[in-house]
């Protein structure tokens, strides 16, 4: 009993490593996927490490003195502090490396929340589109057309504008997947469209399957991989669109996100006092998560779509 | 019969069709930000006045005005699609009322005041990094190009990804702050008056330059992207095998047969950049304080001047309808493949 217990311990472990291994020479063959992977686990790192180390409660204005720069004592605090903070205090007192720890997971929720809604909703009105065709893709069509030539993060300053009295991070999410699931709609009808001409979607009309469960049991799983790459791309945009939108002061003011802290430091001018160690830390996340976003969605692509893989 | 065949011609024509979408951008964008308050259940605008009226700030003389004749004007007694009716006429006439902050002044001239700059920033911008990004793209979708162009563009290509104010905080700081090269902010120097002449145009242009090149920088990689992979796909393309097999000289390959051809999905995406360089520029003109669009939207968004905010966005959008309208009618005329008639 032990024993075959063992093997198959084994043999899970050996497959594991296969995968791994696999994976490893996939990446190595798509550099993109991996630099976008590597940025995003070292941020991943960055953030658990923080959170298992550090006094992440510091992210709160009035932690410390303001101003300070990194290793700067602490004159409110001299017998604790009297080394600093290791990226020092903005003008509020928070401690500018726990607004970072605190930051990066919550910019991330939005983005995932956002990107996960506008994914959902926009596959359903693809497949819809797509699948029905008629006057349903007719209207659809329209609609999506509108939405890409009115930019989404106008619609996002009337509506942020309008719910002023203290968003937090989950309502923020929920505002910016308003507009999240435009850009979705059209590209995935696009890809419904050459999907439905394929024969074993013929096939299963032909043998009496309900079009829902074409759509859903046919068509979505080998639709999965694209959507999966979308979903980063989504994601990606939801940030840009949430960090925008936060930066011009419509965000949630009591959570320490990345783009509040970009607001802040517009708010006092950080860089006409040469504070480097506050407006710094918060501009180099931001370009990692971008940078590795973007760099994913063009490594995914191509794992999601072999035509492109002829050339690179 | 012949009036039928009129209609027919009409409703079937390119333009016309083009010019209806155009209108249902302008009612879709006006009725979302007309509903958008009400779904809200607060009134920014009262709200606003009210929280002034406690204040008894710098605006309580004009206050009793404003309020009379907002109510008035708006009617927020009558039902909400009386509301509707007056808001669209006020929208068509292009009459956006007082704004809340600097009561008086109209809303149009705070835009007007405004608008220039951002339009002169903007279309050098958009020019420069279509011009430059459109070359580098192909030069680096061009098997014959040099091997060293990769790296040198590659890195930029990655600002593609990089929001355009983030590229400005770190210019500012180096360029403005550290080297002092350029000034800190603003569109002319402090103490001057804007005047025609050959200093105050001097000082527009070394204010422009830092704002400029962080756009111009963060937009150049989504032009060389979309050019290199026109140019890969046309690649393999037989015209360019059979021009290849004709024995052309290779400029002429390269201008003639292979950026004549990749060049035309960059035009259609002229008028989808449009948006995304706005609203990316909004945040650059806040941090280097720019007089533009963008800087004024900044200022209203803080002071919740609503009328400002709902009259700017409305500009915006009519603008990038009206571009994207222009664009999609000049399409044909570049592209022969895309004809007027419908279906094509």
């Amino acid at each position: 009993m032990a024993t075959a217990n063992a093997t198959t311990q084994d043999l899970t472990a050996k497959t594991f490593r296969r995968r791994l291994e696999d994976f490893w020479r996939y990446v190595k063959r798509n550099p993109s996927l991996g630099v976008g992977l590597g940025l995003f686990l070292s941020l991943f790192l960055f953030v658990a490490i923080g959170y298992a180390t550090y006094e992440v409660e510091r992210y709160r204005p009035l932690s410390g003195g303001p101003d300070l720069a990194p290793f700067e004592k602490d004159s409110y605090n001299p017998v604790t502090r009297a080394n600093g903070y290791i990226l020092g205090t903005d003008r509020q007192g928070r401690d500018v490396m726990a607004v970072m720890i605190a930051g990066i997971p919550l910019t991330l929720q939005i983005g995932l929340i956002a990107g996960l809604i506008g994914i959902t909703v926009g596959t359903i009105l693809a497949f819809m589109a797509a699948y029905y065709g008629g006057w349903i893709d007719q209207v659809i069509s329209t609609i999506v057309d509108v939405g890409l030539t009115i930019p989404g993060i106008l619609i996002l300053i009337v509506i942020a504008v309008n719910l002023q009295s203290g968003l937090s991070v989950p309502q923020m999410g929920l505002a910016v997947s308003a507009v999240a699931w435009v850009w979705p709609a059209r590209t995935i009808r696009a890809q419904v469209l050459v999907m439905r001409e394929q024969l074993y979607v013929e096939i299963a009309r032909l043998s009496g399957t309900s079009g829902f469960s074409i759509m859903f049991k046919e068509m979505l799983p080998n639709l999965a991989p694209y959507i999966g790459a979308s979903l980063v791309g989504s994601v990606a945009s939801a940030i840009l669109a949430s960090v925008g939108l936060e930066a011009l002061g419509l965000g949630p003011f009591d959570s320490p996100t990345l783009g509040m802290t970009i607001y802040w430091n517009i708010q006092f001018s950080s860089i006409l006092h040469g504070m480097w160690w506050w407006f710094g830390p918060p501009i180099l996340v931001l370009a990692m998560i971008f940078v590795g976003l973007f760099l994913m969605t063009a490594g995914l692509d191509e794992w999601s779509n072999p035509r492109l893989r002829k050339r690179v | 019969m012949a009036i039928k065949n009129i209609i027919s011609i009409i409703i079937t024509n390119y333009v016309f069709r083009r010019f209806l979408f155009f209108l249902l951008i302008i009612w879709i964008a006006s009725t979302a930000i007309f509903l958008i308050p009400r779904l809200s259940g607060q009134d920014p605008v009262k709200e606003k006045l009210l929280l002034e009226a406690q204040r008894g700030g710098h605006m309580q003389a004009g206050l009793e005005e404003m309020a009379a004749s907002y109510s008035a004007k708006f009617g927020l007694d009558k039902p909400l699609i009386v509301q509707y009716g007056n808001y669209m006429k006020d929208l068509v006439r292009f009459d956006f009322g007082p704004s809340i902050a600097y009561f008086p002044k109209s809303v149009n001239s705070l835009i007007g005041d405004s608008v220039v700059w951002t339009f002169g920033l903007l279309s050098v911008c958009t020019f420069l990094a279509f011009f430059i990004g459109t070359i580098a793209g192909a030069l680096l979708g061009w098997p014959k190009s040099p091997n060293f162009l990769q790296y040198v563009f590659m890195p930029i290509l990655t600002l593609a990804a990089i929001p355009y104010y983030l590229l400005a905080l770190v210019l500012i700081y180096i360029f403005a702050f550290n080297l002092d090269w350029f000034p800190l902010f603003g569109g002319y120097a402090v103490a001057q008056l804007p005047e025609w002449s050959f200093s105050f145009i001097g000082q527009v242009i070394h204010h422009a330059i830092l704002p400029a090149s962080s756009i111009v920088l963060a937009s150049l990689g989504f032009w060389a992207l979309g050019m290199r992979g026109m140019m890969v796909t046309n690649q393999g393309e037989d015209f360019m095998i059979a021009a290849e097999a004709k024995g052309l000289r290779s400029i002429r390959l390269f201008f003639n047969y292979a950026v004549r051809n990749a060049i035309l999905p960059q035009t259609t995406a002229l008028a989808l950049s449009l948006g995304t360089v706005f609203t990316g520029s909004v945040l650059v003109e806040v941090i280097f304080r720019y007089p533009g669009l963008g800087n004024t939207l900044y200022q209203a968004i803080k002071l919740n001047d609503f009328f400002v905010i709902r009259g700017m966005i409305f500009i915006v959008i009519v603008t990038l309808g009206l571009a994207t309208f222009i664009i999609d009618v000049t399409y044909p005329l570049l592209d022969p493949r895309v004809s007027y008639k419908k279906g094509g």
